[in-house]
C-alpha cells in the first residue's frame, strides 16, 4: 500500500513498475528481476492494471473489455469465454447481464468492477492498482475495498495499491509505504507504523496517538482468552477488531464469548482489550 | 425533367463518371490525409502550419484553383482529382487530428498499461473511437467533392457538369437540370448514408467520444 | 484586360456577393430564429436547410434559371439561397446555446422577452451566428465565381474566358483576384466575430 498526500509521487512511483514512467535512477526489481531488462509488453501483459478513471474501452463490451489481456495472448477462445464468465462472478457482476453491456451503460462501481476483472484476467502475479476507488461513493467504495481484500487472499495475487485516503490504508495493507515529497517515511505493517511512526510527519497523517485506530488494527482472536463461555453471553466473531469488541463493550455488555466458525472458542472482556492495547505500546514509544 | 428521361443512359453515364471521380478522389484523399492527420494528432508543432496551409487551400474558390491546374497540369480527369484532393484535406485532416486527440486519455493509459503495443494500441483503441470523428470529415470531404466535380466538366474531366455546362450554353434548362438534378440527388443521398454510418457507430459510445 | 476593366468586374462580384450575403442573412436569421423558438418548425426548417446545405452550388444555380432566366438578379437569388443554410443552423446553434441561467436571470430583473432577447440572448449567440455568416460569405464568394456561368459577370468571367481562350494571363488574374477576395473577406469576418466574441466574453 503506498500512502501519501497528492504529489507526493505514489503513482509515478507505481507506474515504474510497469514501466510507464522510465526510471532514471536505481532499478525495480520483480521476483528479483529487473523490470528494465525484460521486454516492456510481455511485462505489462504480465502486471494487472487498475486505475481511478477507468478507463474501460467504450466501443467495446464488457466482455471484450475484461477479455483484453487474454485475447493479447492469444488464449483459444473457449478458455477466455470461461474466464470471463468466472471473473465476472468473481467481482459479483452477473455475466449474462453485463457480459454483452457496453461501460456507458453501468454505474460507476460497476465499471470500476469491470476494471478489477480486466486487470486480473490473465491471472497475472502482480497487480497494480492507482486509487481505483476514488471516484466512487463511500458505500460502493467499502464493498469494493472489500471485494478486493477477499480477491488478493483467493488468488494470492500480490497488490501494489496507491491511496490517500488513511482509512482505506490502514483496513487493507498488509504493508504500508508512508510517502512524501518523493521520499520514503516508513515502511512496516500499519501495526507497528501506527505503534512507532518513524516521523512526527507519519504520527500525524496516521492520526498514530489515536487508539482506537489502533483497536481496528488488532483482532479479537489475539486479545480473547481461549476456552469456554457461558450460554447467555452476547457472541463476537473471533476475526473482529478490537473496536468493534470496544463498541460492545461501551453498549453494556461485559464478557463476550468468541465464535469462529461454528464453534465458541474463547471469551473476551475489556480488560483483555486494555492489555493488548498495554502489550501494543510496549513495543515501541509514542510520539 | 423531359430531357432527364428521354437521355436517360447518357445521364447515366455521367453520373457513373462523377461517382468514379469523387471515389477516386476519396481514396486518395484519405490515403493522404491519414498519415497527416495522425501527425498532426501527435505533434501539435506541425499541426498548426499544417492546417494552416490545409485552409488557406481550401479558402481558395475552386473554379480558381481547377483553372489554375489547368495552366500547369493541363485539362483533364488527373487535373480534376488534384483539385479534389486539395479540397479534401483540409477537412480530413482537421478531423482525424480532432478525432485522435479526444479519444479519452484514461483509455489510452489503460491500453498501454494493460500491455499493448503502440500498433496495437492505435488499431484497437484510438482508431475505433476516433473513427465517428473521422467519419463526419469524410462526409463533409465528400459532399464538397461532388459540388467540385460538377465543375470538372469544364476541365475536361466528365461528369455531370457536362450536361449543366451544355445546357447553360446552349440555353437549354431542361438539359442543365438533367445535370444539376442528379447532382443535387447524389449530394443529399450520400450525405444521408454517412449520416447513418456515423449513427451506428456511436450508438453505443459515450457522449465523450461521440465527436 | 486592363486594370480598370478588372477592378469593374471585381466590383460586380463583391455586390453580387454583398447583396446575396445581405438577402441570406436577412432570410437566415429569422429562420433560425424560428427554429429556435418555435419547437414544431425546428424539425420543418432545419429538415429543409441541412438538405439546402448539400446540393452543389452550380445546381442551385440551375435551379434559377428556368423560372427567371440568366443574368445578375437570378445569380443574386441563387447566391442568397445558398447563404441561408449556414446562417439558419448557426442562429439556431448560437440560440440554443445560449446558457438558461443567463435567461433566468434576466427575466429575474423584470425584462420583457423581446428585452430579454435583445440584451442578453442576441449578444450571447452573436458569435455563433457571425461564424455562420462567415461560413456563408466564403460559400458566396466561391460560388459567385460560377454566376459568370449564367451571364452575371463577376471575376469568374475572367476565369472562364482564359480557359476558354486558352490565355492563361487571363485565367491566372481571374483566379489570383478571386482567391485574393475570399481571403480578405474571410480575415475581415474573422476579427469580426472575434470582436463580438470579445464584447460578450
Amino acid at each position: 500500500m503506498l500512502l501519501g498526500p497528492s504529489g507526493c509521487g505514489k503513482s509515478t512511483l507505481l507506474r515504474t513498475v510497469n514501466r510507464l514512467v522510465p526510471l532514471q535512477d536505481g532499478r525495480v526489481l520483480l521476483d528479483e528481476a529487473d523490470v528494465a531488462r525484460a521486454d516492456v509488453t510481455t511485462l505489462r501483459r504480465s502486471i494487472g492494471y487498475a486505475i481511478q478513471e477507468v478507463g474501460l474501452f467504450a466501443h467495446m463490451t464488457v466482455g471484450e473489455n475484461v477479455a483484453i489481456v487474454p485475447a493479447l495472448l492469444a488464449w483459444e477462445r473457449s478458455r477466455v469465454a470461461a474466464r470471463i464468465d468466472e471473473l465476472l462472478n468473481l467481482v459479483h457482476l452477473d455475466p449474462h447481464r453485463y457480459r454483452d453491456r457496453y461501460p456507458r451503460e453501468l454505474s460507476g462501481g460497476e465499471q470500476q468492477r469491470v476494471g478489477v476483472a480486466r486487470a486480473i484476467a490473465a491471472r497475472p502475479p502482480v497487480l497494480l492498482m492507482d486509487e481505483p476507488f476514488g471516484a466512487v461513493d463511500a458505500i460502493v467504495r467499502a464493498s469494493l475495498q472489500e471485494e478486493t481484500r477477499q480477491i488478493a487472499r483467493t488468488l494470492q495475487t500480490t497488490i501494489l495499491f496507491v491511496t490517500h485516503d488513511v482509512e482505506e490504508a490502514l483496513r487493507l495493507a498488509d504493508r504500508l509505504v508512508v510517502l512524501r515529497d518523493g521520499k520514503v517515511e516508513q515502511y512496516d505493517t500499519p501495526l507497528a507504523i501506527l505503534s512507532a511512526p518513524a516521523t512526527p510527519y507519519v504520527g500525524r497523517l496516521l492520526d498514530a496517538r489515536d487508539v482506537i485506530r489502533r483497536l481496528s488494527l488488532l483482532r479479537v482472536r489475539d486479545a480473547m482468552v481461549p476456552g469456554t463461555s457461558d450460554a447467555t453471553m452476547p457472541e463476537i466473531l473471533a476475526d473482529a477488531s478490537l473496536r468493534d469488541a470496544l463498541d460492545a463493550f461501551l453498549s453494556g455488555a461485559e464478557t463476550l464469548a468468541v465464535r469462529a466458525g461454528a464453534s465458541r472458542i474463547g471469551t473476551i472482556a475489556y480488560e483483555n482489550v486494555r492489555r493488548a492495547l498495554r502489550a501494543q505500546t510496549a513495543v515501541g514509544t509514542l510520539p | 425533367m423531359n430531357y432527364l428521361f428521354a437521355h436517360l443512359p447518357k445521364v447515366g453515364t455521367l453520373l457513373a463518371q462523377h461517382v468514379v471521380l469523387v471515389g477516386t478522389a476519396l481514396a486518395l484523399s484519405i490515403a493522404i490525409a491519414l498519415p497527416l492527420g495522425i501527425l498532426a494528432a501527435r505533434n501539435r508543432r506541425i499541426a498548426t502550419p499544417l492546417l494552416g496551409t490545409l485552409g488557406a487551400l481550401y479558402t481558395i474558390p475552386s473554379l480558381a484553383l481547377l483553372a489554375l491546374l489547368v495552366e500547369y497540369v493541363g485539362l483533364g480527369f488527373w487535373t480534376a482529382i488534384a483539385a479534389l484532393v486539395t479540397y479534401a484535406q483540409f477537412i480530413l485532416v482537421r478531423n482525424v487530428a480532432a478525432g485522435l486527440r479526444g479519444v479519452p486519455a484514461a483509455q489510452v493509459e489503460a491500453a498501454r498499461g494493460l500491455g499493448m503495443t503502440s500498433a496495437q494500441r492505435f488499431w484497437r483503441v484510438e482508431l475505433p473511437l476516433a473513427f465517428p470523428v473521422m467519419l463526419g470529415g469524410v462526409r463533409l470531404a465528400t459532399i464538397s467533392m461532388i459540388a467540385i466535380a460538377t465543375l470538372a466538366a469544364y476541365v475536361g474531366a466528365g461528369g455531370l457538369g457536362t450536361l449543366i455546362f451544355e445546357g447553360l450554353d446552349r440555353q437549354y434548362p431542361a438539359e442543365a437540370l438533367a445535370g444539376s438534378i442528379p447532382a443535387a440527388l447524389l449530394a443529399v443521398l450520400a450525405d444521408a448514408l454517412f449520416r447513418a454510418l456515423e449513427r451506428r457507430w456511436t450508438r453505443h459510445l459515450t457522449p465523450r467520444a461521440a465527436g | 484586360m486592363s486594370l480598370p476593366h478588372l477592378l469593374a468586374h471585381a466590383q460586380t462580384h463583391v455586390a453580387l456577393s454583398a447583396a446575396a450575403l445581405s438577402a441570406g442573412t436577412a432570410t437566415g436569421v429569422p429562420l433560425g430564429i424560428l427554429a429556435a423558438r418555435l419547437r414544431g418548425t425546428r424539425g420543418a426548417i432545419l429538415g429543409l436547410v441541412n438538405v439546402g446545405r448539400v446540393i452543389p452550388s452550380l445546381a442551385v444555380l440551375t435551379f434559377v434559371v428556368p423560372v427567371l432566366g440568366v443574368g445578375f438578379k437570378p445569380a443574386l437569388v441563387a447566391l442568397a439561397l445558398l447563404a441561408i443554410p449556414p446562417i439558419a443552423i448557426n442562429t439556431d446553434l448560437g440560440l440554443r446555446s445560449v446558457p438558461p441561467a443567463a435567461l433566468d436571470v434576466a427575466r429575474g430583473t423584470g425584462m420583457t422577452a423581446m428585452q430579454a432577447f435583445a440584451r442578453v440572448e442576441w449578444p450571447l449567440a452573436l458569435p455563433v451566428v457571425l461564424t455562420g455568416v462567415r461560413t456563408a460569405a466564403i460559400e458566396v464568394i466561391a460560388s459567385a465565381t460560377l454566376a459568370a456561368f449564367v451571364g452575371a459577370g463577376g471575376l469568374g468571367e475572367y476565369i472562364l474566358r482564359g480557359l476558354q481562350a486558352g490565355d492563361p494571363a487571363l485565367l491566372l488574374t481571374g483566379a489570383g483576384a478571386v482567391a485574393l477576395l475570399a481571403f480578405a473577406a474571410e480575415f475581415t469576418l474573422a476579427l469580426a466575430a472575434r470582436r463580438a466574441g470579445e464584447r460578450t466574453a
